[in-house]
């Protein structure tokens, strides 16, 4: 079994990501498609730790893990925020970014 | 001998001193005054332990650490140029503090404020002219702007803080663009120094003047940018008028009197010593700037309507002599840069100073709103114009003497642009007489002198008064100087000559006409 | 062998000695009228009582210490009465060292004496002239103002001193021009004076530049002791640039204009400063620097020239003005432009220049001080054809003006005679055309200077009395009568002196000896054009032929009080100053204008306008390019993967390339 089927599966991953980010409204969702995309590059971390037979990637990955959790914890909160005052999840709502 | 770092201590002191007594405003003014008069004091004792005869290029010398992995020192030190010019700060400030005395400020602001500024004004104007070390003096250089621009932004006329904006805006790149010049002295000091990089003048001026050629230019325009804006030159002066026009008169002296001087003071002291080799190639540009202005800076001064305006045209015409004078070179020239650099503070700054009092009581700066103030006020009236025949440099006046000697020093290298300049007198009588004979002579007219028409009368006409005895106090001192330095300027052009000649050294060149008087 | 050695003495100049003894103190002579100079005007009201007393005082000091010191001079032998005096270092850096000096010399002596004399006789006047003005005490200060700065034009030892006096002159004559502050065209006679003198200074100061360029000094005793290491051209440039500043000063052509407006000062100004004194210093400056026109034939030429075309400008307009002072204004342009003429003719005229600039100097100031006197018993009136007949009521003035006007038009063994016969006889021996063209011109002047004078004295002194039935300006009617004795002393005093001076200073060749050490000796012309006796016969004949034509004109009949409207193109052409302001207008005054204008424009447009414009430039473009931040999150999310996208190509692009 060649590694590069899992490159090729994590690069699939990202890509449905990526499209998921710009294209859902609903900004759960959009959430959940950056932890798609945070995923998939986990799995080509881990890939490139047994390609080269040493442990960096695998430690890099935990170090995304943890990375995302904290994200995770603040993304929502955030999310939470903005369902109470605007009483809506959609990104398309929100504009509060610009200027 | 700690001269400078107590030229430069005390109005700082006297600036928090100061600040702290915006309860009361009057206690504030007559502290803030009695600190200027302190550093007057200091600064004739700084004159008195300078040696004229001394061969040391730098004297009353002191240098710590500073910023030790750059090579920045705290080092300060004049030779004859800076005396003068430190000289003349200390004479402006007691006189503009007396001037801004009763002066109307915007609501909210407090004369206590105004006065502090002043003083960390005068304190950093010191420190600019007394620093050897060229990043001490960039920090000096930008750090200038900042007071001056409160006291513009903050006390200013009606259009302060578009004045004030285009005037930090217009520094600020200058100050930029001098910033990458002097980062760029350091590499190639780095270069060439066994120890590493350094920003000690004298060590700057031994290494940067054997540079190659394009090195230099590049370096030179770094500065010269720097300095063209702040001494405008023709076709950077567009802040001058805005911000002299809108700064408190006070402000507006020192803006006009010393501020814009450190553009002049740079070119003796960086552009020329440091590289040498490209001021000799590049003079004949500078010269083209500088002659444009003379005449330019007259002729826009002659059509302006706005007094404030016209005396700050008058000055870009006047900047336009002193670069001649220093690019020139022959230390004659150089001498009469020097010179007319404090000469036009002082006549300038009185000219500002009458055309201030003119405006506070009139309350227009519109030259037609006046006319016939003789009649009204004569002594107001004398001492204006007074001013502007020092300022059209009537000979016995001081700005005759330095004017002369940029003209007779520049004549036997530059010959046409000589003759240009020349010419320029002859608008600076116009432009002078002019504005003097409407505001002064004739019927009393105009708007601000006479309201309501005919059928009021007399009654209805404004108080114009005569000049009261503190307007006659602060302006009593200039013209005696005025006077004095056109008759007997030998004291300041001994301080002058020795530097100049060095400055001459530094440059590589000798004195076109070398014949002795009596040694035929 | 004799001769040659004089020769060469004379090229190298006099000998020049330190000034001891009485000479020491020669700086009194400007230290004092300074003096009274500064406490008038510093002093302010304080001083309103007795101002003009001092005023007077002051000049009259001067003037007897002048006195003393001329006899001490005149008891020296003729080549030790060169002296100098240094008072202090001026100006000085480098090579560049200009001493604040007084030089003593013959010809400086006889301008004291004329200054101080003639000066303090004015002084007194004015006292009277100016009792009803409130400000008669500043007007003191002006004036001695005026003197000192007079006194250290002709008495500075070098080139810079000349010109600290030349413009320090030159502000008394403004502030005494704009003297009547409440009147517009006195501010704007005041003003076009200074800056036409100013256009003259710089000649002056271009002239001082090469000076010092070329000899590295600028001290007489050098310079004319060296002018001869120059080049010929470099001496007529030099030449020509000093005459432009004498023609500044002079109110020769083409700088003329100013002088008539000038007229808008006070009398005692006009008689001081316009008629006597001031405008002579061009006269001064070329004589001064005879060892330098000694050398350039050309530069002399383009003197004789102006001169020629001065006197004969200031005759034609003198016909054809009816205002009393102006008449005598162009006079004085005429006659300085003999003087021209002869200073221009080199060593055959410094001292005849010299010799009619004193004769001039006391039959002007007599003349205007008439002038005054009939105006101040008048009204203030200045239009003669509103005179007539004024010889009964004013005695005194009618007796004074008529010996000056006899020895103006140069009658018989008065001043004029011998001053201005001698410049038409000299001017007639120069060789070829030079003689015809200089000589006629002279001639024809002398002819027209008997015209217009006579058409003059005819109006206001002769005649029907016009002012009978008519009133001044202000309403009130016409009571002529004599002046106070404060005025009419001075001008008996001056009066003796237009008749006497020129018998006195020619009789002996008393001036001319004297002036000998400093301008040379008084060359004259072997074989000129016409023998004398022609000349003197010509120039008589022409004199009375103005004289009777005058007469016949103006002195009988009755004479209009309106100036005839309807004139021929000649007389309409003089009354516009033969269009010499029209010119200054059109060529120089609306272009001027026109070009400041522009010069505004350009600054707020131009110049401030790329600044302005940069700025909103930069302002709109970041307008626009905010646009892009829509506040979505895609929209940034698809930026920052394009972003990816493209960097990630661009390294596989270098890498597989």
């Amino acid at each position: 079994m060649t590694p590069s089927y899992y490159l090729l599966l994590s690069a699939l991953l990202f890509a449905i990501g990526a499209v998921g980010v710009l294209v859902r409204r609903n900004a759960i969702v959009v959430f959940m498609c950056v932890e798609l995309m945070l995923n998939a590059v986990n799995l080509t971390l881990v890939t490139f730790s047994r390609i080269n037979g040493d442990l960096d990637g695998q430690i890099m990955a935990f170090f995304v893990m943890v990375v995302a959790a904290a994200e995770v914890v603040v993304g929502l909160a955030i999310i939470m925020s903005i369902f109470k005052t605007r009483r809506s999840a959609s990104v398309d709502d929100a504009n509060l970014l610009k200027y | 001998m700690m001269w400078l770092p107590a030229l430069l201590v005390l109005p700082l002191v006297g600036a928090v001193v100061v600040a702290f007594l915006r309860r009361n405003d009057r206690l504030a003014k007559i502290v803030a005054l009695i600190f200027s008069l302190g550093v007057l004091v200091l600064a004739a004792g700084t004159w008195a332990s300078y040696a004229t005869d001394s061969t040391d290029r730098l004297q009353l010398t002191v240098s710590t650490e500073w910023i030790p992995a750059f090579g920045v020192r705290f080092s300060l030190g004049v030779d004859g140029i800076a005396l003068v010019m430190i000289a003349l700060i200390a004479v402006l400030v007691p006189i503009v503090l007396g001037a801004s005395w009763e002066d109307k400020l915007p609501d909210g602001r407090t004369a206590a404020g105004f006065f502090s500024l002043v003083l960390v004004l005068e304190s950093l104007m010191i420190g600019v002219f007394a620093a050897t070390d060229v990043f001490l003096f960039y920090v000096f250089f930008e750090a200038m702007l900042v007071p001056m621009y409160f006291l513009i932004g903050r006390f200013g006329g009606p259009r302060r803080q578009y004045a004030a904006v285009k005037f930090f805006l217009y520094s600020l790149l200058g100050g930029l663009v001098m910033l990458a010049s002097v980062i760029g002295l350091y590499v190639v000091s780095a270069d060439r120094l066994p120890e590493g990089g350094t920003f000690d003048w004298v060590t700057l001026q031994r290494i940067a003047a054997e540079a190659p050629l394009s090195t230099q230019i590049w370096l030179f325009l770094g500065f010269f940018i720097a300095f063209a804006i702040k001494a405008p030159l023709v076709p950077l002066h567009t802040w001058l008028p805005d911000a002299g026009a809108e700064a408190p008169v006070g402000a507006g002296v020192l803006l006009v009197g010393v501020l814009d001087k450190v553009g002049t003071f740079g070119f003796l002291r960086y552009c020329l010593p440091l590289f040498p080799a490209a001021s000799r190639e590049l003079a004949p540009y500078v010269l083209v700037l500088a002659v444009a202005g003379v005449l330019y800076g007259a002729l826009v001064a002659i059509g302006q309507t706005d007094m404030k305006r016209f005396v700050t045209y008058t000055s870009v015409a006047h900047f336009g002599f002193i670069a001649l004078g220093i690019f020139a070179f022959s230390s004659q020239a150089h001498a009469g840069a020097v010179l007319y650099m404090v000469n036009h503070g002082i006549s300038t700054g009185m000219l500002f100073l009458v055309v201030g009092m003119i405006i506070a009581r009139g309350g227009s700066r519109l030259v037609h709103d006046y006319g016939g103030i003789y009649t009204l006020a004569p002594v107001l009236a004398g001492l204006f114009l007074v001013a502007g025949l020092s300022s059209l440099a009537l000979p016995g006046m001081n700005s005759f003497v330095s004017e002369f000697l940029v003209l007779v020093g520049s004549f036997p290298r530059q010959p046409v642009f000589t003759i240009l300049a020349t010419v320029g007198i002859i608008f600076a009588a116009l432009y002078v007489l002019w504005i003097y004979q409407r505001v002064s002579h004739g019927p009393v007219r105009g708007a601000a002198l006479v309201t309501g028409g005919g059928d009021l009368g007399a009654a209805a006409r404004p108080r114009f008064p005569d000049l009261s005895r503190r307007e006659i106090a602060v302006l009593a001192p200039l013209v005696v100087l005025i006077i004095g330095l056109g008759i007997y300027p030998k004291p300041v052009l001994d301080v002058i000559t020795p530097s100049v000649n060095a400055t001459m050294t530094e440059v590589g060149l000798s004195d076109p006409v070398t014949v002795q008087p009596g040694g035929n | 062998m004799l001769t040659l050695a004089q020769e060469a003495a004379q090229e190298a100049g006099p000998v020049v000695g330190a000034a001891s003894g009485l000479a020491s103190m020669a700086w009194l002579l400007v230290a004092l009228p300074a003096f009274g100079a500064l406490v008038l005007l510093v002093g302010g009201r304080r001083t309103n009582a007795w101002g003009h007393w001092l005023g007077c005082a002051t000049v009259l000091a001067a003037f007897g210490y002048g006195l003393a010191l001329f006899f001490d001079t005149a008891g020296l032998p003729a080549e030790e009465r060169t002296r100098e005096l240094d008072l202090f270092s001026w100006i000085g850096v480098g090579s560049l060292q200009i001493d604040f000096g007084m030089r003593l010399d013959t010809l400086s002596m006889v301008f004291v004496l004329l200054i101080t004399g003639v000066g303090g006789l004015i002084h007194v006047y004015a006292s009277g002239y100016l009792a009803d003005d409130p400000n008669r005490r500043r007007f003191f200060g002006y004036f001695n103002l005026f003197v000192a700065a007079m006194l250290i034009l002709v008495l500075g030892d070098n080139f810079v001193t000349l010109y600290l006096g030349w413009e320090g002159v030159g502000l008394a004559s403004y502030l005494l021009i704009g003297w009547y502050q409440d009147r517009p065209y006195a501010a704007t006679a005041a003003k076009k004076a200074f800056i036409m003198n100013r256009v003259g200074d710089v000649g002056l100061a271009l002239a001082i530049f090469l000076l010092w360029r070329e000899l590295g000094t600028l001290d007489y005793t050098e310079v004319f002791a060296r002018v001869g290491e120059l080049s010929g051209p470099t001496i007529t440039a030099i030449a020509v640039l000093l005459l432009l500043g004498a023609c500044g000063k002079s109110g020769q052509f083409p700088l003329q204009s100013w002088l008539p407006d000038a007229m808008a000062g006070p009398t005692p100004v006009s008689a001081l400063i316009h008629a006597a004194t001031m405008v002579t210093a061009g006269v001064y400056l070329i004589a001064r620097c005879s060892p330098l026109y000694n050398l350039t034939a050309d530069g002399r030429l383009v003197v004789m020239a102006v001169g020629a075309v001065t006197l004969l400008i200031g005759c034609v307009i003198g016909c054809a003005y009816d205002d009393f002072k102006k008449v005598l204004a162009y006079s004085t342009v005429s006659q300085i432009g003999y003087m021209f003429l002869a200073v221009g003719l080199g060593p055959f005229g410094y001292a005849l220049g010299i010799f009619h600039l004193l004769t001039h100097g006391f039959f002007k100031a007599g003349l205007f001080l008439g002038a005054g006197s009939v105006m101040h018993g008048m009204n203030d009136e200045g239009d003669i054809r509103r005179m007539g007949g004024l010889r009964k009521h004013m005695p005194i003035t009618f007796v004074t003006f008529t010996i000056g006007y006899l020895a103006l038009i140069g009658f018989p063994f008065l001043s004029g005679y011998y001053s201005k016969d001698a410049i038409i006889e000299a001017a007639f021996g120069e060789p070829g055309w030079r003689g015809w063209v200089f000589g006629g011109a002279a001639l024809l002047g002398a002819g027209l200077t008997a015209f217009y004078m006579t058409r003059l004295f005819l109006l206001v002194f002769f005649g029907e009395e016009r002012w009978k039935t008519l009133e001044s300006e202000d309403g009130r009617a016409y009571r002529p009568h004599e002046s106070p004795l404060v005025m009419t002393v001075p001008m008996i005093v001056i009066a003796i002196g237009s008749a006497a001076a020129g018998f006195f200073l020619y009789s002996g060749e008393r001036l001319v000896g004297w002036l000998e050490p400093n301008v040379g000796a008084l060359q004259e012309h072997d074989h000129g054009v016409l023998p004398h006796t022609a000349v003197l016969a010509l120039t008589m004949g022409l004199i009375a032929l103005g004289v009777l034509v005058a007469w016949l004109l103006f002195g009988r009949g009755e004479q209009p009080v309106a100036r005839p409207a309807r004139v021929s193109l000649p007389v309409r052409a003089a009354r516009a100053d033969l269009y010499a302001n029209a010119v200054n207008e059109w060529i120089i005054e609306r272009p001027g204008i026109w070009l400041t204008r522009l010069a505004v424009f350009l600054d707020n447009k131009g110049v401030d306008g790329v600044v302005n414009g940069t700025a909103a430039l930069l302002g709109g473009t970041s307008g626009r390019l905010r646009r892009l931040q829509t506040g979505f999150v895609r929209s940034y999310a698809l930026g920052m993967l394009g972003g990816g996208v493209l960097v990630i190509a661009a390294l596989l692009v270098v890498r597989y390339s």
